[in-house]
């Protein structure tokens, strides 16, 4: 495969533009994505390639951009949105909820809604508490939308290409803190990660880690630690946190014994839950060594002091804490 | 309209106060001493100052992510702001919420906001919660141009202009919201005019003269006081540094800033003051070495302060339940 190095912020550029320039039902919407480019500079020349007729800056307003997004899906075009923080998804998740994710269910199959709403998430910008947040348990906890998380350059690629092309409202999680980060990306247009599959990151036999995002590297830092004494970590990205593929999990939980699962979204109702309980639902429950433990942010909204900050959510040292914590050392 | 030479010289100072506030602020930032987002009110320091010079300290005022000026014009401490935006335990929100969420309590500021149109709303149950408990309170609601298209400018005017609530919208249109020009955000250049969908006064002032927003906004904060429900002032005005500090601003000509910098609001003041014998060329330089030294000692305050503690985190989220800091 011929690849490109390239930033996880471009390489989603590059997906959204290799679609739009596939299909003209394509329209990007957003705030400031036009000639400014986007906040984190996302779209930048998207504008200049695509015009105004498919690059749209809206007014601030998130409400009318996800309802005119259903609504628009609904009616044959296939919209890509930028929330310029994700955080401000609360705003348009009426249009969201309500409206895109239910509309096909509601109508007994007769309409549907290929949308893809793109949301940066995530801290570690001392933004505070309004433009920090990680909210992707409420998001796979309404039937309807699917739900996306990409932490490599080349799976931003592939797995956008993938929610871009698929016929369901799909939520799209970039984590801020990867933007600038540089990867292989493969050059094909047609390159796709496709949605519901798991990804093994690292190989091991001692302990199964699930994480994603900026947090995934956190892990892959602390397995590299552990593995010097002795300690075998696997590590598995789900890339698709709704419909998940639980079953290369709990086929890596059945080998190991252990699991641990990592996010940065607060602990109490995220997605460490759902995962912890998926194994522990599954044959794999009878090969457990230990509980499975869920690391996740602190149960408060993210603060603004740097050091506060950086101990709200999980650090490879409470991670490597964990990992000796189900081994029992 | 007669206002006392006092009330002039006050709203002079408060002008100076942020428009110095904002350039160390400015500074600070470049030189990588305060984290996050800082979005500056140099330029707009009048429509800040003009409103809240009707105020007493028992009114409210909701703010944006541009509050400094807001802040500082309803009588916000420069100490506590600044060990804020350093993040300090002697800050206003004890370092957890920097620039973006400063509110005092005991200034009726009910902080900026990071939320853009979130204050709409919150304006509006200030409001209520004053004309149900009978006092004769009212809320300021600072807001920009961009705001507007937000679906809580709409719901909070129409709530406040039907239940007659003591509310006081005040606009600054400063011409974008970030790169989007108000000719490309909406179809409308006065935004008083949709003062008129919900049978509102509605009045466009030139946001840049300190008097002529003191006049409109006065106006309102008494029919406000008398129950006579909210209006909507537009101030225009025009934002000097980018939308936040490194925003390299390409979205705008150089020429319409220069314009606009001719506007100033400070020496347009400086101008009426000296020439109407209110102070002195003198007193004026003693005025600015006074504020600028009470940002310095402000900046001061808050490098000496400390980092809150670490145990911190989990305090305040509720009343009533604090969280072990446990291993997570
Ligand atoms: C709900 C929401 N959407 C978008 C943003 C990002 N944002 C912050 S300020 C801003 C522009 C606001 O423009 P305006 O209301 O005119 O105020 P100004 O910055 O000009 O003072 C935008 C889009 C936000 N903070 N909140
Ligand atoms: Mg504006």
């Amino acid at each position: 495969m011929e690849m490109k190095e390239m930033t996880y912020k471009d390489a989603i550029k590059l997906a959204m533009s290799e679609e739009m320039r596939k299909d003209e039902n394509i329209i990007f919407i957003g705030e400031d994505i036009g000639l400014y480019g986007g906040a984190f500079g996302v779209s930048v020349g998207m504008f200049e390639e695509f015009g105004e007729e498919r690059v749209r800056d809206t007014p601030i307003s998130e409400a009318v951009i996800a309802g005119a997004a259903a609504g628009a899906a609904a009616t044959g075009l296939r919209p890509i949105c930028e929330m310029m923080f994700g955080d401000f998804i609360t705003i348009a998740m009426d249009n969201l909820v309500n409206q895109a994710a239910k509309m096909r269910y509601m109508f007994g199959g007769k309409a549907k809604v290929p949308m893809t709403m793109r949301l940066p998430f995530g801290s570690g910008t001392g933004a505070a508490a309004q433009h920090t947040q990680s909210l992707e348990a409420w998001l796979c906890h309404v039937p309807g939308l699917k739900v996306v998380s990409a932490s490599t350059p080349a799976e931003a690629k592939g797995l956008l290409k993938a929610a871009i092309r698929d016929d369901n409202p799909v939520c799209f999680i970039e984590h801020k803190l990867l933007y600038k980060m540089k990867g292989e990306v493969p050059v094909d247009d047609e390159y796709i990660v496709p949605l519901g599959v798991s990804d093994v990151k690292r190989e091991g036999t001692d302990v199964t880690i699930v994480s994603y995002g900026t947090m995934l590297y956190r892990v892959l830092e602390a397995a590299e630690a552990v593995a010097k004494e002795g300690i075998s970590v696997e590590v598995i990205d789900p890339r698709t946190l709704y419909p998940m593929d639980t079953a290369t999990i709990i086929e890596s939980v059945k080998k190991t014994g252990r699991a641990i699962v990592v996010h940065e979204a607060c602990k109490t109702g995220g997605l460490g839950g759902e995962i912890a309980a998926a194994i522990s639902e599954s044959e794999a429950f009878d090969f457990l060594d230990a509980p499975v433990l869920r690391l996740g942010g602190l149960d408060t909204p993210i603060p603004y002091n740097r050091n506060l900050e950086a101990a709200a959510i999980p650090t490879v040292d409470k991670i490597k804490d964990a990992i000796y914590k189900v081994m029992n050392r | 309209m007669k206002i006392s030479n006092q009330s002039i010289i006050e709203m002079y100072e408060k002008m100076l106060k942020i428009r110095k506030f904002e350039t160390k602020a400015m500074n600070l930032f470049a030189e990588g001493k305060i984290p996050g987002f800082v979005h500056l009110y140099i330029g707009e320091e009048a429509v800040a100052t003009g409103a809240c010079a009707s105020l007493r300290d028992d009114d409210y005022i909701t703010s944006t992510h541009r509050g400094h000026g807001h802040i500082i014009a309803k009588g916000g401490d420069l100490k506590y702001m600044m060990a804020e935006l350093f993040g300090k335990e002697t800050g206003y929100c004890k370092g957890k919420g920097g620039s973006m969420h400063i509110a005092d309590a005991t200034k009726g500021i009910l902080g900026a906001n990071g939320i853009v149109g979130a204050g709409h709303t919150i304006a509006v149950g200030a409001g209520l919660a004053a004309q149900y408990k009978g006092t004769d309170q009212v809320c300021v609601c600072f807001f920009g141009d961009a705001s507007t298209n937000q679906s809580t400018f709409h719901e909070g005017l129409n709530l406040a202009s039907i239940w007659k609530l003591p509310v006081v919208f005040v606009c600054e249109n400063n011409g974008y919201g970030i790169s989007v020009s108000q000719a490309r955000h909406q179809a409308i250049t006065d935004i008083s005019v949709r003062a008129v969908a919900y049978n509102m006064p509605g009045i466009t002032v030139d946001g840049n003269d300190v008097f002529a927003v003191y006049e409109a906004v006065n106006e309102a904060v008494s029919r406000a006081r008398k129950g006579q429900g909210p209006t909507l002032v537009e101030c225009k005005t025009y934002r000097w540094r980018g939308h936040f500090e490194g925003d390299p601003t390409v979205y705008r000509p150089v020429e319409e800033l220069e314009q606009w910098k001719k506007k100033d609001p400070i020496p347009r003041m400086e101008k009426y003051i000296i020439e109407n014998k209110v102070m002195t060329e003198a007193d004026v330089t003693k005025l600015n070495e006074k504020m600028e030294k009470m940002v310095d000692d402000a900046v001061d305050f808050a490098v000496k302060s400390n980092n809150p503690s670490m145990a911190s985190a989990v305090e305040d989220v509720y009343t009533d339940i604090i969280e072990e800091a446990r291993v997570r």
